[in-house]
């Protein structure tokens, strides 16, 4: 088989396609969780950061595509390895009641918590992104904001000081308010961090970088990151939940206050 | 308790037998209460019991699959309990003893449990599934002839030690029935890597690991989950390490056949 063929039709090969995904992914949560974080700085920060990533224009596309790109393989590997297996047990009488022997609970619910996650990851779009939910809160129904100080990165000044831009801060704060949105946040963030607990681990097997000399370490720097990854993902609803974080100064509501308490 | 586990008193179980005629025949379970059990009985050595009575009675005796008894060939092959060769670890079915059960215990006896592995007969499976994987490459090319010397090729220990720890395999498939996905990489690592790991398998290694893995695949074997429940049901304890092994083998093996330049001679000695 050619190398195409040997990555994307061999059972090695298509889970190497879900763990190369996986790790984009992996990697991409890390960095929108860090981005996120800046909510707790001043609102310059994160609405300094959602306009300096949209100005990115063509490249945030590219981003998007790569992303979409992954999410797409990495559930189309499951799925085809997932049928497989089925299918590779079935036909010579019952499957009793298996008796597992070590396999984590985390590696037996993998499955569910990918669906709940993708789940999650719909509605997060069409929330924050695109504005089909929480229409009167979304970031195009609410004031511009204007930049009290420039925003940098890595000391470049990325977005001027005086612009008007989108208040995503108070996009945010407003979607977390209403706590049956911010209990769904913290139930699938907590979901996708037991996904991520089989899902890192596995990384290593797949990609042949585990074994036993380490995988004691390995496996308690996965717990490590993936608690590190929830707790940081449940301050951001659990603080506006529990009012520690409340909207900026000066916010002040579009015309129909009404519609923004829904 | 240790008392009670090491106590020779005689004792009654109840087997819940896996029978089918034949490989197209339905199956289903059948009861078998057996009385007067040896703690000291191995597993096998019930069965061989109850299918004496079997036969006094007239009945066809149970099918299953057992040679050496030692634990050493790989060929006895039942489900006990949900559990590939039973309670315990690191035993095959023949190393099962009944001291593992107490009075009045129900045990469930199948085949292991795989489409690539089809039902000959009640607990009897037909593995040849995994001699097709072997054919296509659990081997080396070597010039036959004399002997040669001991140490000709220097092998490092360590390498050594770790193809021992792989060829320690006896290939009787506990690793595909422990899996819920059936999948058969425990078995084609071990021989993968107890190959790769010496200087005489270099020459096929990635020819092997492409052969072998392809076979896998095509004989219908499932995917690993990564949930490690083969190598916890390996009569011989054998580490899904080598399954990591196996696949950056098989990952190396595929981009270097992609990328290696290939001579365009069309051979033929000396032109």
């Amino acid at each position: 088989m050619s190398l195409a063929g040997n990555l994307f039709r061999s059972s090695i090969g298509r889970k190497f396609v879900m763990a190369v995904t996986g790790l984009i992914l992996v990697g991409f949560v890390i960095g929108h969780l860090v981005g996120n974080l800046q909510i707790f700085q001043h609102p310059d920060h994160i609405n300094g950061y959602a306009a300096f990533l949209h100005q990115l224009g063509p490249l945030l596309w590219v981003a998007r595509i790569i992303l979409l790109v992954s999410v797409g393989l990495h559930i189309w590997a499951a799925t085809v390895l997932a049928l497989e297996n089925k299918r590779a047990r079935t036909g010579n009488g019952p499957n009793s009641a298996k008796q597992w022997i070590r396999a984590t609970l985390a590696s037996r619910l993998v499955r569910w918590t990918g669906y709940i996650v993708l789940a999650f990851v719909l509605y997060h779009l069409a929330q924050f992104t695109l504005g089909i939910t929480g229409t009167a809160q979304f970031k195009e129904n609410l004031p511009h904001y204007t930049m009290v100080d420039e925003y940098r990165i890595a000391g470049f000044p990325v977005v001027k000081a005086g612009a008007e831009v989108l208040d995503v801060h108070s996009m945010v704060i407003l979607g977390f308010q209403n706590p049956v949105i911010s209990l769904f946040y913290i139930i699938a963030v907590g979901l996708l961090s037991f996904h991520l607990l089989h899902g890192v681990d596995s990384f290593f097997q797949t990609i042949g970088w585990r074994s036993a000399k380490w995988s004691g370490a390995l496996h308690k720097i996965v717990l490590l990151f993936c608690v590190a990854y929830f707790v940081g993902n449940l301050i951001i609803p659990g603080s506006v939940l529990l009012g520690a974080k409340g909207l900026r100064e000066g916010f002040k509501a579009p015309a129909a206050p009404a519609a923004i308490r829904r | 308790m240790v008392a009670e586990k090491f106590s020779k008193k005689l004792f009654s179980v109840t087997l819940r037998v896996w029978r089918q005629a034949g490989p197209a025949a339905p199956g289903r379970f059948t009861d078998y209460p057996a009385a007067n059990v040896n703690p000291d009985m191995s597993f096998l050595e019930l069965l061989d019991v109850v299918n004496d009575g079997l036969t006094i009675k007239g009945e066809e005796p149970i099918a299953f699959a057992h040679d050496c008894r030692e634990g050493i060939c790989g060929t006895c092959s039942c489900t006990i309990n949900g559990k590939p060769h039973g309670p315990g670890r690191g035993i095959a079915t023949c190393q099962l003893y009944m001291r593992s059960f107490r009075d009045g215990d129900v045990i469930v006896v199948e085949p292991f449990r795989a489409r690539p592995f089809p039902v000959v007969k009640d607990l009897v499976t037909d593995r040849a599934a995994f001699d097709k994987i072997m054919q296509a490459g659990g081997f080396i090319t070597v010039r036959t002839g004399a002997a040669p010397d001991a140490n000709a090729i220097p092998v490092p220990k360590q390498d050594a030690d770790l193809a021992m720890d792989a060829a320690a395999c006896i290939g009787c498939g506990a690793c595909v029935a422990a899996c819920k996905n059936a999948s058969a990489m425990l078995f084609v690592a071990a021989k993968v890597s107890q190959l790769g790991l010496f200087p005489q398998g270099q020459p096929e290694r990635d020819q092997r690991v492409l052969g072998m893995v392809g076979t896998m695949d095509a004989m219908g074997f499932g995917n690993c989950t990564n949930q490690y429940e083969c190598s916890a049901a390996c009569p011989k304890t054998i580490t899904h390490d080598f399954i990591a092994r196996m696949n950056r083998d098989y990952l190396k093996a595929s981009f270097r056949s992609a990328f290696k330049p290939a001579s365009s001679s069309t051979g033929g000695g000396a032109g």
